[in-house]
């Protein structure tokens, strides 16, 4: 018998001190375990720099800067019939509204005592939005006993001067801006100090349409939220029934054969087509073979349920395979006919995992932009869609449209619209999903 | 009558035809349960279903039909001398429909019937007063597009009083059907059964009907784009130049080069941090890491991707510009191949961690256990026993996720700019398949010209790619699987 230890390179030594091949495995082994951990870490840490650079980006358009002012509404020119009657009032436009609220700018800079020798009565009012004198013109139409008055009036400041409050623009910038000049940034530094000039929280961005290039601060959510909702509930009411009948179909009555397979394979292959794809799809057959509208949520949501319906299949029959066959067995066997048994006894056990999927779904659907940028929901939308179902047919935004349209602008003030819509839209996600992990929670049972 | 009122009714019509069934079944068993076939709400049911759904199919076939069969009707009113020079005879139709529908808003603004049938394009401003009411026509009107759209609108609202005519009859004629033939034996729990076990196939069949509508669309107008585009120069021309006055090349190689170096940078950040990454969760986290890491890494697939497409367009891509294209002397441009590649990259980890973790999961416990017996580290069993056991399926999660990449579309909209190049610097702007389908298909463009059908023909090649790759992924996993099965 040879000795086996003999063939190998070195005798054995003590089992203690590791040799150099064992301590050459042990580093590959510590290399990559760290490989691994460095992997994770860094899939987290992307995710971490991602939500933080669009909180940092998009928090601030939550806040708004304005201007306090004192306003006097002058009857002469407000209400030249005297009757303080609002059909006569709507006569003077925005354009009276502006000179009275640049007048009260003038007189308010004056009697904090800041020296606005440097800028001409053009540039002064140019610190305000042109959106502040049509909220003053609804605020005083809306309550005409105001005019003859004088009221405290809060009125938006230019997305400029905006810009230099949140420190977008600064002195330098400025130097190269057609828009702004240093001068008018000095005045603003001095009424900011005044307290005249304040950020304070920015309801208009949940309620306000969007509003084109030149006026940044007034460009709000509101239509697009309301466009993703009309789509969302015909997304729900279409795709929910409709998914969890074939689901029922193929998963409890379908015999085992050629056509079901073929569904099968279908369903698969429709959850993992582009996008995109759907949004041709939608262009060719909904809007120029069916004639529907472009821009309708109606539209929107049409393609949206044909892209959620995969998922919700998927999900329910998941759920509905999650139901033991005992229960069936024991309702067969009491009598109850085949549909009886589905929808008195499986179908009720099953929902709270059919309710999950749906929303999940959803959710997905509702941070889908590609598809709706084919159908026309990027076109510029400034009024709000009526209540349905005529609303459904009216052209209307999306959140991530919205989004999509905002990063397209020059100005860099829609940046900062588009982080903060994506907020927004995260915060409803994140809301959905929570909804979905609770439900699941509270309802999943063990068989 | 409007849809909703008219489907409003139907509904009515089908809960008293419900209420109706239950009394008649009732009352033709004198009142006594025992005596029916079966349950009372059976007989309701029935009714309900008899009244309702033929009526409602009624309704979408005649929706999805009328704008046919009227298009049909009054395109043989516009002659040859109508369409303008660099027009189409679609686009005149176009017009027909868009001055419809401004009639139909004159008229509900109070205008008289009596006045617009004897209005005439050549002596009233048409143009102007549509415009009043916020529809904008490009030309002023001709005659006959006039009386084209005058006869459109009349048939269009002829069409949808006989639509509701039919649909009330089928309604009334289904729910009378249904309720006079109720008698004790009817046996109605196995009718409305068989009808809801129809409603159901047709249900399932929609995944059908989808697909069959996606690849119909794509091919009908790609046939379309071939008829006026070469299809050799599409498929072999080096240039993509359109020109929205004619005379465009159309070629798709440097929107296929985009395409595939976009993907394969985003494939060379995922595919190697994805399965890492998986190993590490699956042979290597206690449960507490796992059960945190692998969630936060599958918030990264819930994250939609315009999220992703604003942060290559705000942070990332200014990044990779300033720190190293510029230093490097490649580029000046934050749009670029390499950001959104990065950003696409992280996009798919979890599609291929996830994947690749419930794959290397798989490999039975026996075989590592085998491996350890043997004297190997863990890192050995991994890289000699199960990666190679688990690969047919890590195969699979790439080429699915490198379908996703090919079909993604925000993220390089937003992030590889608009130029289409065939340049090997990862640091220029280049442009992709699916950012042209956009560019091509969204803002004002004839429609019928094929600088826009051309998008069509790039879908078709999409979709013909991503099908592809994830019949050939599912054919792999779905092999593996069977392996330890």
């Amino acid at each position: 018998m040879t000795d086996l230890s003999a063939g190998l390179p070195h005798a054995p030594r003590s089992l203690f001190e590791a040799d150099a091949r064992t301590r050459r495995r042990n580093a590959a082994e510590a290399r990559f375990r760290f490989y691994g951990m460095a992997a994770v870490a860094v899939g987290i840490l992307a995710l971490v720099f991602l939500l933080v650079s669009i909180l940092g980006n998009g928090l601030s358009s939550f806040r708004q800067t304005g201007i306090e002012l004192q306003v006097t509404l002058d009857a002469a020119v407000l209400d030249k019939a005297g009757n303080r009657n609002p059909e006569d009032m709507k006569k003077v436009t925005t354009v009276g509204y502006g000179k009275i609220i640049g007048a009260a700018l003038v007189e308010g800079l004056a009697g904090a005592g800041i020296d606005t020798s440097a800028l001409t009565t053009k540039q002064v009012s140019a610190l305000l939005s042109d959106e502040a004198p049509r909220r003053l013109r609804d605020m005083v139409l809306a309550d005409p006993s105001l005019v003859g008055q004088t009221v405290p009036f809060r009125a938006l400041a230019s997305g400029r001067v905006d810009g230099f409050l949140k420190g977008r623009v600064t002195m330098e910038s400025a130097r190269l801006d057609s828009n702004v000049s240093p001068e008018q940034l000095e005045v603003v530094q001095a009424m900011k100090d005044h307290g005249m000039l304040s950020l304070a929280f920015n309801p208009s961005f949940f309620t306000n349409a969007d509003a084109s290039e030149l006026r940044p601060e007034s460009a709000g959510l509101g239509v697009a939220m309301l466009g993703s909702l009309y789509m969302m509930i015909i997304v729900l009411v279409l795709s929910l029934p409709i998914g969890v009948a074939a689901s029922i179909y193929l998963e409890e009555l379908a015999p085992q054969n050629r056509w079901t397979d073929i569904i099968e394979v279908n369903i698969a292959n429709l959850a993992a087509v582009p996008a995109i794809v759907y949004g041709i799809l939608a262009l060719a057959l909904f809007i120029n073979f069916m004639g529907l509208p472009q821009s309708a949520p109606v539209v929107g949501g049409l393609v949206l349920t044909l892209m959620t319906l995969p998922t919700i299949i998927i999900a329910t029959r998941a759920a509905l395979k999650a139901v033991p066959p005992s229960i069936r067995d024991a309702a067969l066997g009491v009598g109850a006919s085949r549909m009886q048994t589905i929808f008195h006894h499986v179908l009720p056990l099953a929902m709270p995992g059919i309710l999950t999927g749906t929303i999940l779904g959803l959710a997905r659907a509702l941070g889908e932009s590609a598809p709706l940028l084919l159908i026309g929901m990027v076109a510029f939308v400034k009024d709000y869609p009526s209540a349905p179902p005529q609303g459904f047919m009216e052209p209307a935004s999306a959140l991530p449209v919205q989004v999509y349209q905002w990063t397209q602008r020059a100005d860099p003030a829609f940046v900062e619209r588009a982080s903060g819509a994506i907020i927004v839209l995260l915060v409803f996600l994140i809301a959905m999903n929570a909804t979905a992990i609770l439900l699941r929670r509270r309802f999943e049972r063990r068989w | 009558m409007s849809i909703a009122l008219l489907s409003l009714i139907v509904l009515g019509l089908a809960a008293l035809g419900y209420l109706l069934g239950r009394q008649r079944a009732l009352a033709a068993a004198g009142g006594d349960m025992r005596r029916l076939h079966s349950l009372p709400s059976y007989y309701g049911a029935s009714v309900f279903l008899f009244t309702a759904v033929p009526a409602f199919l009624a309704m979408v076939l005649w929706l999805l039909v009328q704008p046919v069969v009227v298009d049909r009707s009054t395109a043989a009113m516009i002659t040859a001398a109508d369409v303008p020079q660099g027009s189409s005879h679609a686009l005149v139709m176009a017009d027909v429909r868009r001055i419809a529908a401004g009639l139909d808003i004159l008229v509900a603004r109070g205008m008289d019937e009596d006045l617009l049938a004897t209005m005439r394009a050549d002596l009233s401003d048409i143009r102007g007063r549509l415009g009043g009411v916020g529809v904008a026509v490009a030309e002023t009107v001709s005659p006959n597009v006039f009386e084209a759209a005058k006869s459109y609108r009349s048939l269009a609202n002829t069409g949808r009083l006989a639509m509701a005519a039919a649909v009330l009859a089928l309604a009334v004629g289904g729910l009378l059907y249904a309720a006079f033939r109720i008698t004790p034996d009817l046996r109605a729990r196995n009718i409305v059964e068989s009808f809801i076990r129809v409603l159901l196939i047709g249900a399932s069949t929609i995944a059908i009907l989808t697909t069959l509508g996606i690849v119909l669309s794509l091919v009908f107008e790609s046939w379309h784009f071939f008829r006026l585009y070469p299809a050799k120069d599409f498929f072999f021309s080096l240039t993509w130049n359109p020109k929205f006055g004619g005379g465009s090349s159309l070629g798709v190689w440097p929107l296929v080069w985009g395409t595939l170096y976009v993907s394969f940078v985003a494939l060379v950040v995922a595919v190697p941090l994805g399965i890492l990454a998986a190993i590490y969760l699956s042979e290597y986290a206690s449960p507490t890491v796992r059960g945190l890491a692998k969630p936060a890494l599958e918030i990264l697939a819930g994250i939609p991707s315009i999220v992703y497409g604003l942060f290559a367009l705000i942070t990332v891509g200014p990044l990779l510009r300033d720190w190293l294209a510029m230093p490097l002397g490649l580029g000046d441009s934050s749009s670029s191949v390499a950001t959104a590649g990065l950003v696409m990259g992280i996009m798919l980890i979890p599609y291929v961690s996830s994947l690749s973790d419930d794959i290397i999961n798989a490999v039975p416990q026996a075989m590592r256990d085998g491996s350890f017996g043997l004297g190997a580290t863990p890192s050995e069993t991994v890289r000699q026993v199960v990666l190679p056991a688990a690969l047919p399926g890590i195969v699979g999660a790439i080429l699915l996720a490198a379908s996703r990449a090919i079909g993604e579309t925000m993220i390089v909209v937003m992030g590889a700019g608009a130029a289409a190049k065939l340049s090997m610097n990862p640091f220029e702007a280049m442009t992709t398949v699916t950012v042209k389908i956009v560019s091509q298909l969204t803002g004002d463009t004839e429609f019928a010209s094929p600088e826009t059908l051309v998008a069509f023909a790039l879908g078709l090649t999409l979709f013909v790619f991503t099908l592809g790759l994830n019949v050939l992924a599912l054919f792999i996993v779905r092999k593996y699987r069977e392996q330890y099965e």
